[in-house]
């Protein structure tokens, strides 16, 4: 049978791919989370049993708790102020803007760019000095006699974290805005024309036609967006370095393992990421890969 | 369709965002043209205006050009071995499916959103036992095989879109397996590719997390000596925005010339096909 033998090649065709994913991805998630339940504190790799020890312990250290108030803070500054901007820079784009293209493409540069540069030039910008040595955004809201905006950035007590969800904000609204351009664009005109016709007012329409229909792409962006702040890393490292009043799980994952050679503690760290941003990505795919056609 | 005209308030909010998008780039162009004099921070946010130093960008260069080398050697390899196999799996898992197939697709793909820290202790202990570690071969290994579910999401999604009808006729012209994608899928792919490869350079051109894990001094990328040289005291603003700027200019140069396929990558990402 040809085509039976041609399924065998196809599969021996893709074998690589997967084994590839198969042991980096599940089989290193195995891995890990061996490590997790092991007691290996150390240089050297040590597989004695521990249970759930590392995580009871996590769950009990004052730094992890200062990582997940962290993680919430900037997850909602960082979604809020990216789907925010993001929709109102897609509507505004929508309401047949000249140079809409010129726009589109600024608004969207930063997403070529890395964390690093980003985070390298922002510190810059958020340098929270004060008085005589005031620099950066601080200096610019000054000189324009907004001093009620000048502030201490990330420096500041317990809030500071939110300070880095704006470069994060810099560079993933522009993405935001592409996801609702394309939604508005998939709305057909004759509703909106329908609805002229019948004596609507733009802001109703707005509120009762295209605000409804572009809730999926708001949570679709609320997924992406979500997952990204839960395994934000580089931004803060570049630009407030490791700090404990910035921390988040991801630096406590490599200072506490690649530094502290606490593998263990490391491991569970990465392990409870791997579950956060599970439950947020698994019901996302199934969603997304249902009621596909074949054509 | 009558769509009503602009109105010009519109300009307003626009114009605003667009120099809040372009505020850092400012910041970073006119300061990485400053002299040393000029750099304090009274006057940070005025045009240079003792001349233009083009020297901080040499500078700059001087300092970061290994390992802007070291970057280029290990991501234009790994995008395209990437996009490559990328191609076939999306081949046969649009268009030639084994037993399976559907269930294997959603497995790839959850490998792209995992967070890299579940795999980061058993990736450093495999690159140590296979003596990869410290190299780049070895970061250039882990960026194909973690660029995997999306290259191959990225064809795959392509590769749906062409009819069934196609394979058949090939099939009837007798056409097997890899006839069927070296002469029909893999010419109309040049574009995907272009996706893939771009997205997967960006990426890869990026990352942060793996190099810094992975590599050792000599071998690390442009993004984490980057940010050794902004952590250092001792290297000047000028020369660090100078050293900003370049290590955001190829990915940078191209979004300018292919943003097009770029944005294409970015929606793939999103699941948007």
């Amino acid at each position: 049978m040809r085509i039976k033998k041609d399924t065998l090649y196809s599969f021996l065709l893709v074998l690589p791919s997967l084994a590839a994913v198969a042991i980096f991805v599940y089989g290193f998630i195995g891995w890990t989370l061996r490590v997790a339940l092991s007691q290996w504190t150390g240089l050297l790799p040590d597989y004695t049993w521990g249970g759930l020890q590392n995580f009871v312990n996590l769950f009990q250290d004052p730094r992890f708790f200062i990582d997940i108030r962290n993680t919430v803070i900037f997850t909602l500054v960082f979604i809020s102020g990216s789907l925010i901007i993001g929709m109102g820079t897609a509507v505004l784009l929508d309401q047949n803007i000249r140079a809409e293209g010129f726009f589109r493409s600024v608004y969207l540069f930063p997403m070529a760019i890395s964390f690093i540069v980003t985070g390298v030039v922002w510190r810059w910008l958020m340098n929270p000095a004060m008085g005589s040595r005031m620099s950066g955004l601080n200096l610019l809201f000054s000189s324009l006699g907004l001093d009620f905006l000048v502030n201490q950035w990330h420096t500041t007590p317990v809030w500071g974290i939110a300070a880095i969800a704006l470069p994060a904000v810099w560079q993933m609204s522009g993405y935001t805005m592409a996801l609702y351009l394309a939604g508005l664009r998939a709305i057909p005109d004759e509703l909106r024309e329908a609805a002229r016709v019948d004596g609507a007012s733009e802001a109703q329409i707005f509120s009762n036609i295209v605000f409804p229909l572009l809730r999926p792409v708001t949570l679709s962006a609320m997924v992406i967006l979500g997952h990204i702040s839960l395994k934000v890393f580089d931004l803060i490292v570049a630009v407030a370095g490791k700090q404990i009043p910035l921390d988040v799980p991801a630096i406590y994952m490599w200072q506490t393992t690649f530094d502290g050679y606490f593998f263990g503690r490391g491991a569970a760290i990465g392990i409870f990421l791997l579950i956060s941003v599970a439950v947020l990505i698994v019901p996302y795919l199934v969603f997304s890969l249902r009621g596909e056609v074949e054509l | 369709m009558t769509r009503k005209r602009p109105r010009l308030w519109l300009y307003v909010p626009l114009v605003l965002m667009t120099v809040f998008y372009l505020i850092p780039v400012y910041v970073m162009i006119t300061t990485g043209l400053k002299g040393f004099d000029e750099i304090s921070l009274k006057t940070m946010w005025a045009l240079p205006s003792d001349g233009i130093h083009f020297d901080n960008f040499t500078a700059a260069f001087e300092k970061l050009a290994p390992y802007l080398w070291n970057s280029f050697n290990m991501v234009f390899p790994a995008a395209v071995l990437s996009s490559i196999l990328g191609s076939l799996n999306g081949f046969v898992l649009a268009k030639w499916k084994f037993r399976g197939a559907d269930v294997v697709f959603p497995l790839i793909l959850f490998g792209m959103f995992i967070p890299y820290q579940s795999v980061l202790i058993p990736l450093v202990e495999f690159m140590k036992q296979t003596g990869l570690y410290g190299g780049l071969p070895g970061l250039m290994l882990t960026h194909v095989i973690y660029g995997l579910p999306i290259t191959t999401l990225t064809f795959r999604n392509y590769f749906a879109s062409v009819p069934k009808e196609m394979v058949e006729a090939a099939r009837i012209d007798g056409a097997g397996l890899l006839a069927t994608y070296g002469y029909i899928f893999l010419p109309i792919a040049v574009p995907s590719f272009v996706v893939a490869i771009i997205w997967q350079f960006t990426a890869a051109w990026n990352d942060f997390l793996f190099a810094v894990v992975l590599t050792n001094p000599a071998n690390w990328p442009i993004t984490v000596a980057l940010n050794n040289m902004a952590g250092s005291q001792i290297i000047a603003w000028n020369v660090q925005m100078a050293g900003s700027l370049l290590a955001a200019l190829p990915t940078l140069v191209v979004y300018i010339f292919l943003g097009r396929y770029f944005l294409r990558g970015l929606m793939a990402g999103a699941l948007k096909g």
